[in-house]
């Protein structure tokens, strides 16, 4: 709610008369539906309280929410939680930035000079079909349960989303743009800097999101099958011990690690595609 | 973040303040038309012939405007004297030059205004960069009547607008010969007047050569001051306009004539 | 690199002159495309049979091939194939199910999306697979929560799928329907579904592909059957051939599995323009 107050004076003279109509309903209603959406989630994790506290739910089945509260704080006093994740984020970025570096360089090379796509697209795309999770057992065998193996893998799985969508976007870029470029004298670099890799980049951007959601999917499994360090260890271990609680953290560390990369993603896509109207944001350029 | 934005190049994501210039008198960038010759022209796709042996000679600074059916060859014709497409038998010459590739001195507004819409205005108008491109940009926006708009993203402006950008656009190189492929088509037909009159001001003052693709036989004989007619590939028609300037839109009993005269050609 | 690609892309009316040998180029260049492939597999197997490279670790084609044979001729290939196709099938119906269901309510009904979809969105945060050690907890090793898993991960692209497609129904065909005074039911077949169906078809590939990484990782986490067990059985035994040939036959299948769906689904979307697609 303080978020609605600070932000009314702040808009500008249209927005304002109608959240001053709007503030002829009374105050309980617009409370309330602003409410609304959270309403459910904040009634389960009551329940789940409840029942837990209560004794209807093992914490063998799930623990209470003040349970993994606890587990929390105690997994951040004595430093594992710290340590695991920054270990998982070490090798989702790593994996991330060579496989996404090879899918991104693969794609402009295929995208914009045919014989390189007449050559290796059909490749790429019957690898494509392999589910790249089941590799993990040769990867293993390849690397042993080191390092490599697990950022081996999370290259190989984002180098795909990200090749497939750089490759589509410089593909579909506006042909009547690159023949204007070509009529204004723009040279090849300019062309590709001021034409094709804008043009590509929301479709690029599309790619990097999806490879996010690939690179911790990657990484959990990997994680738990060879790891001796990581989140996927740190739960995996903990469910050997059926410390639930714990294991409940480790699911909440991914996700919260998930939606961080994601609205990064999100923050990176309002900056650079300002120029787009579905991305347009407050009233920049809105003048007309 | 920032990172993106430097590994993505200039101009990409946004262009910095224009520093604030002092503008010339109008007409600033200089100007002066070429002579278009086409010799013998054929062009051919596959089996089909789409211009037949045509020869048209334009002098310098004239207006002239080539109207035909779909089809007929027009858009072709325009491509060849831009170098976007050579000819299948033939000489083209802009300025006593024979055309191989594009020119540089050509420029062309195409039917959409074909603005880059991750290029603020003032970033369209000097898409080729170049040295001193912000202030000559901005000399040409100023020209077609959109001085402030310079650092608005394309996709708020009206369709009249766009095509203004456009106009500018190749008004900043000092073309000595603009193309002009049926730009006005899409607009509304009160834009389309004010477009009218904006090119006839900016032609007259810059005193470049135009050619001017239409299938609005009112609007050849509005702004021209010769129309070909395009048939199957060959000229049917060449005839000179010689009404004063400024004409009137509608209502003219001299423009109706030659309107019918056209139209009974095409 | 060069640009000289993109720029003749532009060449416009150029296309057409060359069109009579087009689709003679184009399945001259599909041939082209399998040269890297077969070359590379070649030189790998000439390295081998020459004793420049062991081929231990990734053995050759011949070896690969004459593994897939004798575990296709022994027997021994099909009870696995049938278990993880039986799991992915489960899976699959379940998640589909629900995520249709689910996402079909919430599409419609404004309420139901402000109860339910801040909930789902939020658990979407989390990878499906994060649940593994849970679902096991709840479920079991067995095939519950496997089939669990692979459902949830066929769940979300189909739910927002739906929900999406069911949003973005133009707005000016439901005043067709409105103006021909439509019933519910008709509105429902004639109108709603044929506009929903292509992004619904889209979101049940991609449920799909999920859904084949899934089976992976469920199998991995410990099945007696299942061409994931191929996998951890080659692992723990030092058999890479098996691991490959495993791996063979996960892409052959889930790409098998897309076309059928595809095939399945085509008459449904006749006379659709699919160039989006």
């Amino acid at each position: 709610m303080s978020d609605l107050a600070l932000d009314a004076p702040a808009r500008d003279a249209p927005t304002r008369i109608t959240t001053a109509a709007r503030a002829g309903r009374p105050p309980l209603a617009r409370f309330g539906a602003a409410l609304l959406p959270w309403a459910l989630p904040l009634g389960v994790l009551v329940l789940w309280q409840a029942a837990a506290s209560l004794g209807f739910l093992s914490s063998r089945v799930l623990p209470a929410p003040s349970a993994v509260a606890l587990a929390f704080w105690q997994a951040l006093k004595d430093g594992s939680l710290v340590t695991n994740v920054l270990v998982s984020t070490r090798r989702a970025l790593i994996g991330l930035a060579i496989g996404g570096g090879v899918g991104f360089a693969l794609g402009i090379l295929n995208g914009i000079w045919r014989p390189a796509e007449t050559a290796l697209d059909s490749t790429l795309q019957m690898l494509r079909n392999v589910p790249h999770l089941a590799i993990i057992p040769l990867v293993i065998l390849w690397f042993g349960i080191d390092e490599e193996a697990k950022i081996f893998l999370v290259a190989i799985g984002v180098a795909f989303p990200i090749y497939l969508n750089t490759f589509h976007g410089i593909r579909t870029v506006d042909r009547g743009l690159v023949e204007m470029a070509r009529v204004y004298g723009l040279s090849a670099a300019a062309l590709f800097w001021r034409i094709v890799l804008p043009g590509a980049l929301p479709s690029i951007l599309v790619g990097l999101r999806y490879a996010l959601g690939i690179m911790w999917l990657t990484l959990i499994v990997a994680e738990t099958i060879s790891a001796t360090s990581g989140i996927g260890y740190m739960t995996m271990n903990a469910r050997e011990f059926l410390q639930t609680d714990v294991v409940v953290l480790g699911v909440i560390a991914y996700a919260l690690l998930g939606k961080l990369a994601d609205s990064l993603t999100r923050a990176i896509e309002h900056r650079t595609l300002a120029w787009h109207p579905a991305y347009r944001t407050g009233t920049a350029g809105l003048a007309a | 973040m920032s990172a993106a934005r430097q590994e993505f190049g200039d101009g990409i994501i946004w262009i910095a303040d224009e520093p604030e210039v002092t503008l010339p008198p109008p007409a600033a960038l200089p100007s002066g038309g070429a002579t278009i010759a086409l010799n013998g022209v054929e062009k051919a796709f596959g089996e089909r012939p789409v211009l037949r042996r045509l020869d048209l000679d334009i002098p310098a600074g004239q207006f002239l405007a080539v109207v035909g059916r779909s089809g007929g060859g027009k858009t072709t014709l325009m491509r060849l004297i831009a170098g976007l497409d050579a000819p299948t038998a033939g000489r083209v010459a802009v300025g006593g030059e024979t055309v191989e590739g594009l020119q540089r001195n050509v420029r062309l507004l195409f039917q959409d205004a074909r603005l880059v819409p991750w290029q603020r205005v003032l970033g369209n108008v000097g898409i080729a960069r170049g040295p001193d491109w912000r202030h000559r940009a901005t000399i040409a926006l100023r020209d077609v009547g959109l001085a402030d708009r310079g650092r608005e993203w394309p996709f708020v402006l009206s369709g009249g607008q766009k095509q203004r950008v456009a106009l500018a656009r190749a008004l900043v190189s000092a073309p000595s010969v603009l193309l002009l492929d049926e730009p006005f088509g899409a607009l509304d037909a009160l834009t389309r007047i004010e477009m009218h009159q904006l090119t006839e001001r900016i032609w007259r003052e810059h005193g470049f050569t135009v050619v001017l693709i239409t299938h609005d036989v009112a609007e050849a004989v509005a702004l021209a001051d010769r129309v070909v007619v395009l048939r199957q590939g060959e000229i049917a028609l060449d005839l000179d306009i010689d009404l004063p300037r400024p004409r009137r839109e509608a209502g003219d009993a001299a423009a109706s004539a030659l309107q019918a005269r056209i139209l009974a050609a095409v | 690199m060069s640009l000289a690609q993109v720029e003749t892309y532009a060449g416009g009316a150029q296309p057409r002159a060359t069109r009579p040998t087009r689709s003679g180029w184009r399945r001259w260049r599909l041939a082209l495309g399998f040269v890297v492939p077969v070359g590379l597999a070649l030189i790998w197997e000439a390295a081998v049979r020459a004793g420049f490279a062991e081929g231990r670790l990734m053995p050759p084609p011949s070896r690969i091939g004459a593994t897939i044979l004798g575990l296709a001729r022994s027997g021994e290939l099909w009870p696995h194939v049938a278990a993880t196709l039986q799991r992915i099938g489960l899976g699959f119906a379940l998640g589909v199910g629900a995520g249709t269901v689910l996402g079909a309510l919430t599409g419609a009904s404004g309420l139901a999306r402000a109860l339910l979809d801040p909930l789902l969105q939020a658990l979407r945060a989390i990878p499906s697979i994060a649940w593994v050690p849970l679902f096991i907890l709840w479920l079991g090793i067995f095939e519950a929560s496997k089939v669990t898993l692979i459902a949830a991960g066929v769940f979300f692209p189909v739910y927002l799928g739906t929900l999406g497609a069911v949003i973005a129904v133009d707005r000016r065909i439901i005043e067709v329907g409105e103006v021909f005074l439509f019933s519910r039911l008709k509105m429902v077949r004639r109108i709603l579904l044929p506009a929903i169906l292509p992004h619904y078809i889209t979101a049940l590939r991609s449920g799909l592909g999920l859904g084949w990484m899934f089976v992976v990782a469920a199998e991995f986490m410990g099945a007696s059957e299942g061409l994931g067990y191929l996998l951890l059985d080659g692992q723990q035994l030092g058999k890479p051939d098996q691991i490959v040939a495993a791996i063979l036959v996960f892409a052959v299948l889930g790409k098998a599995t897309d076309t059928l769906l595809l095939t399945l689904t085509h008459p449904f979307l006749k006379g659709y323009d699919l160039n989006h697609a």
